[in-house]
């Protein structure tokens, strides 16, 4: 279970640029649930993820999962337990390595990476059979360097690595945004296999209104550093893009003036 | 060029080829641009010859390895924990070191003159050279294929997908630059040994020598799998070295050696520069 206690992040704190991008955020998500976060831009959706990741320290408040407390713990120390995927496709891998040496980082996360061969004898073997199952045909191409893939088939292969190891929580950072509609789709439908297979915990932010509501059970909506929605079950089921629309204006008091997101619910 | 000359050459080459395969790592895969280079190398240099002198030129060696070593993780702690850019933090440590390699020696220079050297042991001197090139070359090779060479690889390839992932970047700067340097502290060492000479100065400009070798041997070797890559940093070397004895033989003066590699950089790292805006001219050309 992830439970964020009185969260609050501010960036440049004195300086002229201050900016509170996160409020006292508290919520529990709980094992296995899969979480879908909505919010126009700045509103602090992905600071939030970077708090959890801890690509950034809070200024104030806790963060635990599953009984660990993450709060102090620096980003590669987290990543045991967390895996994540980012809005760049080029972020999410490495490069110059190769698509079987890119696989093999992911299968280590989180043990000590000593002297003994980066690919042991099998690995690739256990490569070739996930990465078949993106049926992307990377299996035919596990010796070339990422660079060559195209940004689909990267973001397809940073979602496999980031869910290899079955990681306590995978976090999405508007992972298909980047994409054509036709490999987002595929990529999001490989989120979702992925995450019911492994029965992952997963935190997705998306600014796709359509798809929050058909990924997951649980959408929580932000607002200005705060979380001022939060429906699951039978609320959320009968919930449509017009209605959650409706409701933001309502909760924040004023309109939502984000064409992209709301475009993108129709 | 006579035989003698190219054997020389070719000898020159294979020596500060351990350096480029150093800076392959530092430039290369862990994508720092590590400036500690021209003193982990006189460093090494030094050691090598006290302990010539003092009848033990192996000793020397290992010295080497270890004191360069030592330079290079300190430059990785000047930049990970005290976060001083890499540039900065390479350009200090080289410049305390230019006082150490002073104090080691104790002063400017050293001949090694009726003193024994890993080269005058009665092994032909080439093999000698091919040898521990090759020794290391095995390491570095096997080392980037470890567990901890692909997390240095990572780190240097894409640090935020690193450290998602779990890798300690900064070790890993530590891990590298240690290598890095150690690998440039027997070149230097091997040097001092063959040329029967250290000099305080001698490692001046070296970091651009061994960028020069590794981007001449990329250019001649286009095919990016890393064994392919780790032989082009040697072939350049040898070709770098080829390059200068030829530009000596054609009457250059020596004095000007340092512009020369200056200029060879200059032009390797824009090729990519000057190839597209004149492609681009053709382009147009046609056009009209």
């Amino acid at each position: 279970m992830l439970v964020l206690k009185g969260v609050c992040k501010t960036f440049d704190k004195g300086g002229v640029n201050e900016k509170t991008a996160l409020k006292d955020i508290s919520a529990e998500i709980i094992s296995g649930q899969f979480v879908t976060v909505i919010g126009s831009n700045g509103t602090g959706k992905s600071t939030l993820l970077n708090c959890i990741a801890g690509l950034y320290g809070v200024d104030a408040g806790s963060i635990t999962l599953d009984g660990l407390e993450l709060t102090r713990l620096p980003e590669y120390r987290r990543a045991s337990v967390i895996g994540r995927v980012f809005q760049d496709p080029i972020i999410g891998t490495a490069p110059s390595m190769t698509v079987e040496e890119n696989m093999a980082l992911a299968l280590h996360r989180g043990s000590r990476r000593g002297l003994s061969r980066g690919i042991a004898k099998g690995d690739a073997a256990f490569f070739a059979g996930k990465l078949k199952d993106l049926g992307l045909g990377l299996e035919e191409r596990m010796k070339q360097p990422v660079s060559l893939l195209s940004g689909g088939q990267r973001q397809a292969l940073a979602l496999l690595m980031a869910a290899l190891k079955r990681p306590k929580l995978l976090l999405l950072d508007e992972h298909t945004a980047a994409l054509d509609p036709a490999i987002a789709k595929k990529v999001m439908d490989l989120t979702q296999a992925l995450v019911r297979e492994g029965n992952l915990t997963a935190l997705m932010v998306t600014h796709n209104m359509k798809a929050a509501l058909s990924c997951g059970r649980r959408t929580v909506m932000m607002d200005e550093g705060r979380i001022i929605l939060d429906i699951s079950g039978a609320e959320r089921e009968k919930m449509t893009v017009d209605k959650l629309v409706a409701l933001f204006e309502k909760r924040s008091g004023h309109i939502l003036d984000d064409d992209k997101l709301r475009l993108s619910g129709g | 060029m006579s035989i003698a000359a190219a054997a020389g050459s070719f000898e020159l080459g294979i020596i500060y080829a351990i350096m480029a395969l150093g800076v392959f790592i530092s430039y290369r895969i862990l994508n720092v641009p590590d400036l500690t280079v021209d003193g982990s190398f006189t460093l090494g240099a030094s050691c090598s010859a006290i302990l010539s002198v003092a009848g033990q030129p192996v000793l020397g060696l290992l010295a080497a390895v270890i004191a360069g070593a030592a330079a290079g993780m300190l430059t990785a702690v000047l930049n990970t924990k005290l976060k001083i850019q890499a540039l900065l933090a390479g350009i200090l440590t080289m410049l305390a070191l230019y006082s150490v390699n002073l104090r080691v020696m104790g002063k400017a220079n050293i001949a090694l003159i009726n003193t024994p050297t890993v080269f005058n042991t009665g092994i032909p001197s080439y093999a000698v050279s091919t040898g521990l090139l090759l020794v290391c070359a095995v390491f570095v090779y096997w080392f980037l294929n470890t567990k901890a060479g692909f997390a240095l690889r990572a780190a240097g390839d894409n640090e935020i997908m690193a450290r998602s992932a779990g890798i300690h970047t900064d070790s890993a700067k530590l891990l590298g630059l240690g290598i890095a340097n150690g690998l440039t502290g027997l070149s230097g060492a091997l040097i001092a040994q063959y040329q029967s000479f250290a000099d305080f100065s001698m490692g001046v400009g070296m970091v651009i020598i061994a960028l020069a070798s590794v981007i001449i041997g990329e250019a001649v070797l286009v095919k990016r799998t890393l064994f392919v890559r780790l032989l082009a940093a040697v072939v350049g070397s040898v070709i770098y070295r080829f390059v200068i004895a030829i530009v000596l033989q054609l009457g250059l003066n020596p004095v000007d050696l340092k512009l020369i590699s200056a200029v060879i950089v200059v032009l390797a790292l824009s090729m990519p520069v000057i190839g597209k805006r004149f492609k681009r001219r053709e382009k147009q050309g046609r056009g009209n």
